[in-house]
């Protein structure tokens, strides 16, 4: 598997992806610049976490019209494998790759702790097999309160592209284990044909046992069995 | 340019606002030979400010040990250096950024983030860890939940945003911060041992390079007053709290740390206080040469500048690079690559001389010595505080529960959640012990399995109560967090709050908690590797508790070893250290209404050495599976922070009075291990005073000989409820 992780001015969380695909599963990973045309022949793209562009827009607004995403979103159409996490999230919306919009928390802080996921939908190439599990992965953002109109949502839960719900650890959604105000309790969703993922949680942060959780390793694990090894 | 600027002879106002006293701008004329120019008095009205020029402080800083085999890099440099092993370099430093705080919260804490990262990135050292020290006046203070909201998201808005993950940190409330909050900030980097860079302008004729955000008019110091002078009419005034834009110094840190993976550099400095004025003096003087600039090449946020703006802005996100000939081209490239500004704007000289041009014509010609060699040093006079009143004995509470209850709902005391989830402490993947899960932040250091452990600690109220101890204490406090996970403490970073050096009673409180420092150094091998002082810490002639926060950093051979400080269940709880609690500056003793008052604890430092030695020993051997220190709120309260963060209860023996129960000591470690009998064997063969507490296990903490029988969730909603009451109402 080689994976594309995609360096934004003001992408944080690159590094990081790049070491659970490299150093942690042992796989090809490599940053690709904004501001390019080449994605080098991935398997999988990842838009990583931070603040591009400062954020002073909305958040992700700026990189959505980078260079690189007109490869991004060529990729994607032809049904190749793209995870946006956390900023991630927010330029795939900003792009159009994935409906809605994510907007400041509920309780208008940045958030900084672990959440509880459920595992639900359809079978993406990084939920595939995980239906039903509940996963501890960390949330840090000030924006990942999910938004999309009626007709949206309603499409969204009909077709099984509610990927990722946050829950308590015993896996029970409500409003208390809704840490940002999201419509549904969403923390992730999937394009309508499952390749195109995106997720406020950050599992490239709970891949490593020294790390003193690996729950976020079994969505890195999916994509390798789906997209082959 | 300048015909509407002042001319010499200055008058007495001027000089005033210049921060100048009459014998010192004599001084100036001595050493120039001639009056200076505007821009020149600007120039010396920064370089000899107590902030740039340390000069009521530098006497007693050469009591500090600085030297060790460990040291890689001590004071004197943009930020300190010890060896990490494995070939790296672990840079760190701690800085203030107190009254813009006070006068601006979000901005003037994140702008001391920002400070305190490019002194560390400045060193070639990638940041990857934050922490900070915060101290502000009485909760009930009707401007305490304002700061606090203010400067928590100020640094968070800065450190989540360049994403280096804040990752521990300390707040404390006190009455003596009403007017007069503390923000310091703490920044630690790693870089490859042999890859360090500094701050030196060397080889003549190489290109001085100016990198980074355009020079705007903020922050400029001393100038309020003058600038009236420059305007035509009635310009607006500018703010003089400098803004922070994180964006740009994440794009700064990637391109200086692109530059520096080359050989392209041959000095680097960052431009922090006193802006373009002290990164070229400084980086002059510790190379001995000189320098020549051509202010009018500075890229400028606006139209219509002058020399003595552009020589003292503190616009934010800017560095100084000195480049090795021949590879200009590379550094514009490396640097152009990420959208920043990029431009030659002077050149080594070896005059000696600090030389500014504007359109050819020379606007400064000073000796570099004359602005950091020459500058005043005063041994200001010291006169010693009466002693503090002390307290025999205070009333034994009438529910002990109730009393431990109150005391974990004390904001200095409880849960510091509110804060921490503000600040992303994970990205980089390096945080292996989270803040609120340990004594100490646990790092690891990259591409090893190494660890970093930090902590930062001051308790302000020993240091009023005696600067000598609670200087000393602040440093065995800070090594015992650092111990608790496993980690040896290397060396430390200190900022020194005080309040008016001209007054002789804070000038021998600062001399005191240095020498208590230094003492504490000296017997925990930690030497002091780079540190910042602050003074005028006051408010209406009301200072501040001395406050030498001290921040402490120890090194675990192997992270994945690092302990918490939760209880697991079924285990013992063994204390260790002899160190005797008392009531004096006590979260006890406040809570009763009481003033603050003494006797501290004493201070016995080769007992706290004995107690480290032990810790780690016993680490080492497997027998510490948990540590808390007991600090403020005393033994009870460590017992109890163990119980909340572990989600178990405990059946323990602390004794039945409020002195054992509450009383404060520094010198006390409680640990949970699962082979107490090994324990104490070594605690005794260590000639360290030791004794089992008791047991962990089922949801109560009960303390025995007293009523307290408390549900373990009950504690929890005492500690966890605090905090945001206080900021959220």
């Amino acid at each position: 598997m080689r994976v594309a992780v995609v360096s934004f001015p003001g992408s944080n969380c690159d590094d990081d992806c790049v070491r659970v695909v490299g150093e942690v599963l042992g796989r090809t990973a490599y940053k690709v610049w904004h501001a390019d045309h080449d994605l080098q022949g991935p398997d999988l793209v990842i838009l990583p976490g931070g603040f591009s562009y400062g954020d002073y827009l909305r958040c992700g607004a700026i990189s959505a019209h980078a260079p690189i995403m007109a490869d991004v979103a060529d990729f994607a159409r032809r049904g190749g494998a793209v995870l946006g996490i956390c900023n991630g999230f927010q330029i795939l919306t900003e792009a159009g790759l994935l409906p809605g919009a994510l907007h400041r928390n509920a309780g208008l802080h940045f958030i900084c702790r672990d959440v509880h996921l459920r595992v639900e939908g359809l079978a993406t190439p990084f939920t595939a097999g995980l239906a039903g599990r509940v996963l501890k992965v960390p949330v840090a953002h000030h924006d990942g309160n999910y938004h999309a109109d009626a007709d949206t949502l309603a499409r969204l839960e009909g077709d099984g592209q509610v990927v990722l719900r946050y829950c308590h650890p015993d896996g029970v959604v409500d409003a208390a284990a809704n840490p940002n105000g999201s419509l549904g309790h969403i923390a992730g969703i999937a394009s309508a044909a499952g390749n195109v993922v995106g997720m406020m949680p950050h599992p490239e942060r709970c891949a490593e046992p020294l790390l003193g959780n690996t729950d976020g390793l079994a969505f890195f694990q999916a994509a390798l069995q789906t997209l082959g090894g | 340019m300048g015909q509407r600027q002042p001319q010499p002879p200055y008058d007495a106002e001027i000089l005033r606002g210049h921060g100048l006293t009459p014998a010192e701008y004599a001084r100036v004329e001595a050493l120039l030979g001639r009056a200076p120019t505007w821009p020149e008095l600007g120039v010396f009205s920064v370089m000899w400010s107590e902030h740039c020029a340390y000069k009521s402080s530098r006497v007693h800083l050469k009591r500090l040990p600085t030297t060790g085999p460990q040291v890689v890099q001590g004071p004197g440099e943009n930020a300190g250096a010890i060896d990490g092993g494995d070939g790296w370099a672990v840079v760190f430093k701690m800085e203030s950024h107190n009254h813009p705080s006070f006068i601006e919260p979000y901005q003037g804490a994140a702008t001391g983030v920002g400070g305190i990262l490019r002194d560390v990135f400045t060193m070639g050292a990638r940041p990857i860890a934050l922490l900070n020290a915060l101290r502000f006046g009485r909760p009930e203070h009707p401007k305490t939940p304002h700061l606090v909201s203010g400067v928590v998201a100020g640094i968070g808005g800065y450190g989540n945003c360049i994403g280096v993950p804040t990752v521990g940190g300390d707040v404390m409330f006190d009455a003596s911060y009403d007017g007069n909050i503390l923000v310091n900030a703490f920044a630690l980097g790693v870089a490859p041992k042999d890859r360090i860079f500094l701050g030196v302008a060397e080889g003549v004729g190489n290109p001085v390079f100016y990198v980074g955000s355009k020079t705007g008019r903020d922050g400029i110091h001393g100038a309020t007053m003058a600038s009236e002078e420059f305007s035509e009419g009635s310009e607006e005034k500018r703010p003089t709290v400098q803004v922070g834009d994180p964006f740009t110094e994440k794009l700064l840190l990637e391109a200086c740390l692109d530059v520096m993976a080359e050989d392209i550099l041959v000095g680097v400095q960052d431009m922090g206080a006193a802006g373009l004025t002290s990164s070229s003096c400084e980086m002059a003087s510790r190379a001995g040469s000189g320098l020549v600039l051509h202010l009018d090449r500075v890229p400028m946020r606006e139209q219509g500048m002058v020399p003595y703006e552009l020589l003292l802005s503190e616009s934010q996100e800017r560095m100084l690079m000195v480049c090795a000939r021949g590879k200009e081209a590379r550094l514009i490239e490396l640097v152009s690559r990420w959208g920043l500004d990029v431009c030659q704007v002077g050149e080594v000289t070896e005059t000696g001389r600090f030389v500014c041009t504007w359109d050819g014509e020379t606007v400064v010609d000073v000796p570099v010595a004359a602005l950091v060699d020459e500058a005043p040093v005063y041994d200001r006079p010291q006169s010693p505080a009466p002693p503090a009143a002390c307290v025999e004995a205070l009333p034994e509470p009438s529910s002990v529960g109730k009393a431990l209850l109150d005391l974990l709902g004390r904001p200095t005391i409880a849960s510091k959640r509110w804060v921490y989830e503000q600040y992303d402490h994970m990205v980089r993947t390096g945080t292996v012990v989270r803040p609120g899960a340990g004594d100490a932040a646990v790092v690891r250091l990259p591409q090893t399995r190494r660890g970093i452990a930090l902590s930062v600690d001051c308790n302000g109220r020993y240091c009023k109560l005696d600067p000598f101890v609670g200087g000393a204490l602040a440093v065995v406090e800070s090594a015992l967090n650092v111990a608790c996970v496993g980690a040896r403490p290397q060396a430390i970073t200190d900022c020194l709050n005080f309040a008016s050096p001209e007054r002789p009673e804070v000038m021998w409180q600062f001399a005191q908690a240095i020498d208590g420092i230094a003492a504490a150094c000296r017997a925990l091998d930690a030497p002091v590797v780079s540190g910042n002082v602050s003074l005028y810490n006051e408010t209406n002639g009301v200072g501040i508790h001395p406050t030498p926060m001290i921040g402490m950093v120890g090194l675990l051979e192997d992270a994945s070893t690092a302990v918490g400080s939760a209880w697991p269940a079924g285990r013992s709880l063994v204390l260790l250290g002899g160190a005797m609690p008392a009531f004096g500056g006590s979260e006890y003793l406040l809570m009763q209404g009481h003033a603050l008052a003494g006797p501290l604890p004493d201070l016995d430092l080769p007992a706290a050495r004995a107690l480290i030695d032990l810790l780690l020993a016993a680490h080492g051997a497997g027998l510490v599976e948990a540590a808390h220190d007991a600090s403020e709120g005393g033994l009870a309260v460590a017992v109890a922070e163990g119980c909340i963060q572990g989600d178990v209860g405990a059946r323990v023996d602390l004794g039945a009075t409020a002195l054992a129960l509450f009383g404060e000591a520094i010198g006390r470690v409680v640990v949970a291990t699962g082979d107490a009998e090994a324990l104490l064997a070594r605690a005794q063969a260590a000639g360290v005073p030791a004794r089992r507490l008791g047991f962990t296990g089922g949801d109560r903490l009960t303390l025995a000989g007293t009523d307290a029988a408390l549900p373990v969730q009950a504690l929890r909603a005492a500690w966890e409820g605090a905090f945001p009451a206080v900021v959220e109402g």
